[in-house]
């Protein structure tokens, strides 16, 4: 397990390298959404698989489509249909490619292996015992985070919309 | 068995997040500068995480969920500016974000 670890910290680094140094924004995000799943794979493996679904779900699933429909937004017009042409080439796939296939012979050789355990603290921190916690003593961030959300979506919504004409 | 991985697992968010503190510093675009600070979020998540793993408590996970919280409550607001900008001056290079006149 020892070995998984440091494969997918060494897929993690490499990934978030990949992605300072990449030009254009869909490679960045392709890269980032790999450093994302690596990271999700890190947390399995110390224990914490709620966050590590967390972590699929609303990081690499929910934020970085986001990213993926602001960037579709953006990016409209005659060349891009060329763009996508030429991006479509195998040197710049290979990367991202190779990383996520050495994250998918990690879940694999898990789950042929049989389940994780936990690898750097006395015991695995399984969801019952979060969400106990959660609702227990920090139920009043519970309340904070419900509070901070709802103006993250009237703002969003208010300054998405188009606006008719004038300043 | 328990020390060296926490000991890593730190390591390894702060290489994270140093590689996102140079991204937001060293990139004008503005979808790379709010990609960056996502993944300085992601790391010192990880840091906690690594934290609570090392004592067997859920703590680490429950700021784990209020960050991960806050990145989806900032990532929308964020983006719509970012729409918004773009719709204005027709760029989304950081410096020429001007309007002001600061």
């Amino acid at each position: 397990m020892t070995v998984l670890f440091y494969l997918s910290a060494s897929v993690a680094v490499l990934a978030t390298l990949l992605f300072v140094v990449a030009s254009n924004t869909v490679h960045a995000l392709l890269n980032l959404i790999v450093s994302f799943v690596a990271i999700a794979l890190i947390l399995l493996l110390l224990g914490a698989p709620f966050a590590a679904a967390l972590e699929i779900i609303i990081y690499a699933g929910a934020i970085m489509v986001l990213f993926v429909f602001v960037i579709m937004m953006l990016h409209m017009g005659p060349t891009s249909v060329d763009q996508e042409r030429r991006r479509l080439g195998f040197r710049i796939w290979w990367g991202p490619a190779v990383l996520a296939l050495i994250l998918v012979a990690e879940v694999g050789f898990l789950i042929v292996t049989g389940g994780v355990t936990a690898e750097s603290g006395p015991r695995p921190v399984g969801p019952k015992e979060v969400g106990l916690v959660l609702l227990g003593p920090y139920v009043l961030g519970v309340e904070l985070a419900s509070i901070l959300l709802l103006p993250g979506i009237l703002g969003a919504y208010y300054l998405g919309r188009r606006r008719r004409e004038g300043p | 068995m328990s020390g060296p991985l926490v000991v890593h697992t730190m390591m390894l968010a702060g290489i994270l997040f140093a590689f996102g503190l140079i991204g937001f510093l060293a990139r004008r675009n503005v979808l790379f500068m709010l990609m960056s600070v996502e993944v300085m979020l992601n790391a010192a998540g990880l840091g906690f995480i690594a934290a609570g793993a090392r004592w067997g408590q859920a703590d680490g996970q429950i700021m784990f969920m209020f960050i991960l919280t806050l990145a989806a409550a900032e990532v929308p607001v964020a983006l719509a500016l970012v729409l918004q900008v773009h719709r204005r001056i027709r760029t989304l290079d950081a410096d020429a974000v001007t309007l002001m006149a600061g």
